[in-house]
């Protein structure tokens, strides 16, 4: 990871927040994947937050958020500062993110297994609206033990939705094995591939990547730590 | 009301292009032709209610109005939760329209039962709540609130009242003025109130807007008496003593007598009629009317 300069400084950005211990883990198995795809994929103006012409991301796995917090910092949604506020009275950047108080927040979360369906209800509004902005949602592997996740892989597979891309960082926390995940997103209609955490080249291409008429899911293997 | 919704909501799909309805699978019948028209803005996701709700947010991020219906289990109580958070919480704006209120499919079983729907979306704030008593009265209803960026449900009854009142969104309607204290009839209950309520000194007041309470209205029609308390009964459809802290909160700071006659918190394991649950619960006219005298006599009820 430390051969990004990028992660390094969001690591380092990271550094200035504390006291969720508890979701270290999760933010930084979330940090490549969030890092490739702020810094090469997705399509923002953070002087224009809810600007309509921007690509959605959604953070289903609202654990443990920092690492997503201190991108919007760096790429200029809110001053570093507030990271200092994290957790506290005074700020704006609490254990599960706030999309009314966090510039760059789409969609508040925390609560397993609402950000996927919600992504879903998005990519359905900007077809409706005739928009070909992308949506992006991560979720994790734990989350991926939800009934709601699977109601939505079964719903979004059945349903021609080639702007939605799913990103599930699988970092060994599902309490159930999960198995070959891509594969089974493939069975529900997806196109479906699996990328190592390291690799953010590959990460970039399978972002980038679009079916003619599915969803896409990405799974992001993650070896640091379960969380 | 259900045939209604159908009618209402076909309507406004071709007036308001804001306008989005998520189906689980109940009453998907009903908006065929609606699907064909508007294939991008009715979408029937299957029996998944939770995945329903949390896609109706996804098209609020976005500005549409999206409405959600099912039966009252898994219409409030199943996706209670993305109704919170998706919506409440998020400040999003929204539709729930649900059918099968209380034992509504009362030879179902409970199973299909719900009459706790209302106590538990009045915990989520900004939860508007509407209980019209006729099918006339929620085609008026829903047009008035909703596109008004507020989550509100909508609890369609099939047990109707005989005729339609001029209902209003947020406003308590008096129906009849009496000096004993203020009879609040709920939605449907409202015919077999007037029947229980004959020859009763007392005001009778139809609500239809659960959530905004008209707490003005209600302040104005309750004057104190002579012991400076107000005397309040409430009529509820739903689960008895739902409404109380709303009238209480109401009438602060006076001291309030209030009888709250509703579905009791027992299982109902019988299967029936509608009208044969409301014998059983007390809540036909006959039942109704023992409480009410009680209440002004300041009695038990038998």
């Amino acid at each position: 990871m430390a051969t990004d300069p990028g992660i390094a400084r969001i690591d380092a950005l990271m550094t200035r927040a504390s006291g969720d211990e508890k979701h270290d883990p999760s933010t930084r198995s979330t940090l490549d994947v969030l890092w490739v795809l702020y810094d090469r994929v997705l399509r923002f103006d953070p002087a224009q937050p809810r600007s309509e012409d921007r690509d959605r991301f959604l953070l289903s796995k609202g654990h443990g958020p920092l690492a997503l917090y201190a991108i919007l910092a760096a790429k200029g949604f809110f001053a570093a500062d507030e990271l200092d506020r994290f957790l506290t009275w005074d700020g704006i950047l609490g254990g599960h993110p706030d999309r009314n108080r966090v510039p760059g927040i789409e969609v508040s979360t925390g609560s397993l297994g609402h950000g996927f369906p919600m992504a879903v209800g998005v990519t359905l509004a900007l077809k409706a609206k005739g928009s070909d902005r992308r949506v992006f949602v991560l979720i994790g592997d734990g989350e991926a033990n939800e009934g709601s996740v699977w109601e939505t892989a079964l719903l979004a597979g059945s349903l021609e939705l080639p702007r939605l891309t799913a990103i599930l960082v699988d970092n060994g926390s599902s309490t159930r094995p999960l198995g070959d995940v891509a594969a089974r997103f493939a069975a529900f209609g997806w196109r479906a591939a699996t990328v190592e955490a390291t690799d953010h080249d590959r990460i970039e291409t399978e972002l980038r990547a679009q079916d003619a008429s599915r969803p896409s899911m990405v799974v992001v293997r993650y070896d640091g730590g379960t969380g | 009301m259900r045939l209604q919704m159908r009618h209402t909501l076909n309507d406004l799909f071709a007036a308001d292009p804001r306008l989005v309805m998520v189906l689980a699978d109940i009453s998907a019948g009903y908006f065929d032709e609606a699907v064909d028209a508007f294939p991008d803005r009715v979408i029937n996701v299957g029996i998944m209610e939770q995945t329903a709700v949390s896609v109706a947010a996804g098209f609020a991020l976005e500005g549409f109005i999206p409405v959600f219906h099912s039966i009252t289990p898994f219409a409030v109580e199943r996706p209670f939760e993305q109704w919170k958070d998706d919506f409440g919480y998020q400040g999003l704006g929204g539709n729930v329209i649900s059918i099968g209120a209380s034992y509504d499919y009362g030879s179902d079983g409970y199973t299909h039962h719900g009459p706790a729907d209302v106590a538990i979306l009045l915990t989520v704030p900004g939860m508007e709540i509407v209980v019209p008593g006729t099918a006339a009265e929620f085609d008026t209803l829903f047009r008035q609130a909703y596109a008004d960026g507020a989550p509100t449900y909508f609890r369609l009854s099939a047990e109707p009242n005989g005729a339609d009142r001029p209902v209003a969104f947020g406003r308590l309607e008096v129906v009849r003025v009496g000096t004993a204290g203020v009879l609040i009839a709920v939605g449907p209950m409202l015919d077999r109130v007037l029947e229980a309520a004959a020859g009763l000194d007392v005001t009778v007041a139809y609500c239809t807007t659960v959530a905004p309470f008209d707490g003005d209205g209600l302040r104005r029609i309750s004057a104190p008496g002579a012991d400076g308390a107000r005397r309040v009964a409430v009529v509820e459809p739903f689960a008895s003593g739902t409404l109380t802290d709303t009238i209480m909160t109401a009438l602060r700071p006076n001291s309030v007598q209030l009888e709250a006659i509703g579905v009791p918190r027992v299982v109902i394991s019988r299967y029936g009629s509608p009208a044969e649950h409301d014998a059983a619960l007390g809540l036909d006219a006959s039942g109704i009317r023992d409480r009410l005298s009680a209440w002004l006599a300041g009695t038990e009820a038998p």
